[in-house]
């Protein structure tokens, strides 16, 4: 999938992989994130 | 420098499937759709069930957590044949006992009680034994009648009902209008200071301290106490610190979301090694929004709503007695600012680092306590094994470091030896590490095992003031002057 240039919702969690984790990869891969947020459910 | 060590600990559950109603879920939910409570009540277990829950009679010390690994799941279809409402870690009090401590902590008059109800909660607890006479006087009544004028009259009282939905009292807002003493808020904030004080009296008599010893007492529960000016102005450990009689202490609050009580204790000890207090209590109490957070899932599953106590806890720590284990203020784990957001690099902050700083190795610990959630509670709503999550995690690192082998059969011996099946309600803060504190004294003192480790995160993300979590460790260890 190419991501470049695209805008992206991040929605990571605690206990798996949080949001700015996702984050930094989505910027790598040249993506623009516009929402970053990471969730507890516990 | 005074060595600090923890003397005790007691956790105080009370089954409260009425005011699961009044859970943040719940509520949400129950506004949208009236007719959802109807449907929910009839999955609200009996008393007896929650008892029997072989969970909870994990966390009251009357079994093992890994006593768990051997019981299939769902937990819920056996319980437990030993069950007791007590055990040597603590107490299981039933809703209608619970309603009438709720009534002896308000010293406001938010709590107004039914006549007949009132009657029955004080015959109750005549006999508790951490019951005060005086506490029984509070707990008084006042004809229906008026119950039902206030709630019919717009001023944002809520009613407080029984598992069966009988209306037996209800809690009322401060006559001005503060979002801040809103009738949901003072019940939350209520709900936290009656289980902590249940538990912090119950921590005393155990261990046989005089409630006039302790000098300091740090609240790590989550609410926010305070009116519209200071919301969250806190130190409701102070409230509490008087409710149990601890006449010679003053306290604070710490905050840092559900490892707050980890990071308590580190301050505890601190306090007591530098010579600033002799004694000092750790407290926590239950949290009343989180009941029924996942009561949607369990209903669209029709299993009990697990969700439906309420607990709280007090650690007691001091100066070096000989016998109680040792927090070891030189192991401290910091998931600092720099750390970042990735898993691994938490968790080496965490575990890798401090093992370090003591030199000692991954299976020197003979358990980890981490997140000490419920599976029954999470996996049934596909929120997954938080605990066994955490392990993994933990074994992983230890076969980088070439610890244990880097098979999934030797990753997953480590994780049945050092870990443990979660049994925790999903309380927040409460399920952090601290559940298991009572069985590691147990094993410390009789030498099971020489260590054990203690970690715990907190989601501050949550609060929308930063993307970061936070997280906080240490160990304890077997006391060097036991026999």
């Amino acid at each position: 999938m190419n991501l470049k240039g695209k805008h992206v919702i991040i929605v990571g969690e605690r206990e798996g992989i949080p949001g700015p984790a996702i984050e930094a990869c989505m910027r790598s891969a040249g993506a623009e994130p516009v929402l970053v947020q990471t969730q507890c459910f516990v | 420098m005074e060595l600090p060590v923890v003397r005790d600990v007691r956790f105080f559950l009370a089954h409260t499937p009425g005011l699961v109603r009044h859970g943040y879920k719940p509520t949400l939910d129950v506004a949208r759709d009236q007719a959802l409570w109807s449907k929910a009540q009839a999955y609200l277990r009996p008393y007896a069930d929650a008892v029997a829950y072989a969970p909870h009679q994990v966390l009251l010390g009357n079994r093992t957590p890994d006593s768990l690994t051997d019981l299939p799941q769902p937990w819920y279809n056996h319980p437990y044949s030993n069950s007791s409402r007590r055990g040597p870690h603590g107490e299981l009090m039933s809703e209608e006992e619970l309603y009438g401590l709720l009534r002896a902590s308000d010293g406001f008059d938010f709590i107004w009680l039914e006549d007949g109800f009132a009657a029955e909660a004080q015959g109750l607890l005549e006999r508790h034994p951490l019951v005060s006479r005086k506490d029984l006087q509070q707990i008084v009544g006042v004809p229906f009648s008026r119950i039902e004028e206030k709630l019919a009259d717009g001023t944002g009282a809520l009613p407080l009902t029984l598992r069966d939905g009988r209306v037996i009292g209800l809690i009322r807002r401060r006559l001005q209008d503060d979002s801040s003493l809103a009738a949901d808020i003072l019940l939350e904030n209520l709900a936290a200071k009656a289980t902590a004080t249940a538990a912090l009296r119950a921590v005393l008599e155990g261990s046989g301290t005089n409630p006039e010893g302790v000098q300091y007492v740090i609240g790590s529960g989550e609410e926010a106490v305070g009116d519209r000016y200071n919301r969250g102005g806190g130190n409701l450990a102070k409230a509490i610190a008087e409710a149990a009689g601890c006449v010679d202490a003053t306290g604070c609050d710490v905050k840092s979301f559900c490892c707050a009580p980890v990071h308590a204790m580190i301050i505890a000890g601190s306090l007591i090694a530098s010579g600033v207090y002799e004694s000092v209590a750790v407290v926590g109490g239950g949290s009343l929004a989180k009941l029924g957070m996942k009561f949607r899932g369990h209903l669209a599953k029709e299993m009990p709503i697990l969700e439906d106590v309420l607990v709280g806890f007090a650690i007691l720590m001091g100066r070096d007695d000989g016998r109680s284990p040792v927090l070891r203020l030189d192991s401290i784990g910091r998931h600092t600012v720099g750390v970042g957001s990735a898993q691994q690099q938490i968790m080496e902050a965490l575990v890798s680092k401090p093992l370090d700083q003591v030199g000692l190795h991954f299976r020197d610990m003979g358990k980890y306590a981490t997140e000490m959630h419920n599976p029954d509670i999470t996996e049934t709503v596909g929120t997954g094994n938080v605990p066994l999550t955490n392990y993994r995690v933990i074994a992983a690192l230890a076969a980088q470091r070439g610890e244990i082998a880097s098979t999934a059969e030797a990753r997953d011996r480590f994780v049945a030896e050092h870990g443990m099946p979660g049994f925790s309600p999903t309380q927040g803060h409460v399920a952090s590490a601290i559940p298991y504190l009572g069985h590691a004294l147990d094993s410390l003192r009789t030498r099971e095992y020489q260590h054990a480790m203690f970690l715990a995160k907190g989601s501050l993300f949550l609060g929308r003031m930063t993307q970061l979590s936070d997280g906080v460790s240490f160990i304890l260890e077997a006391n060097p002057g036991q026999a």
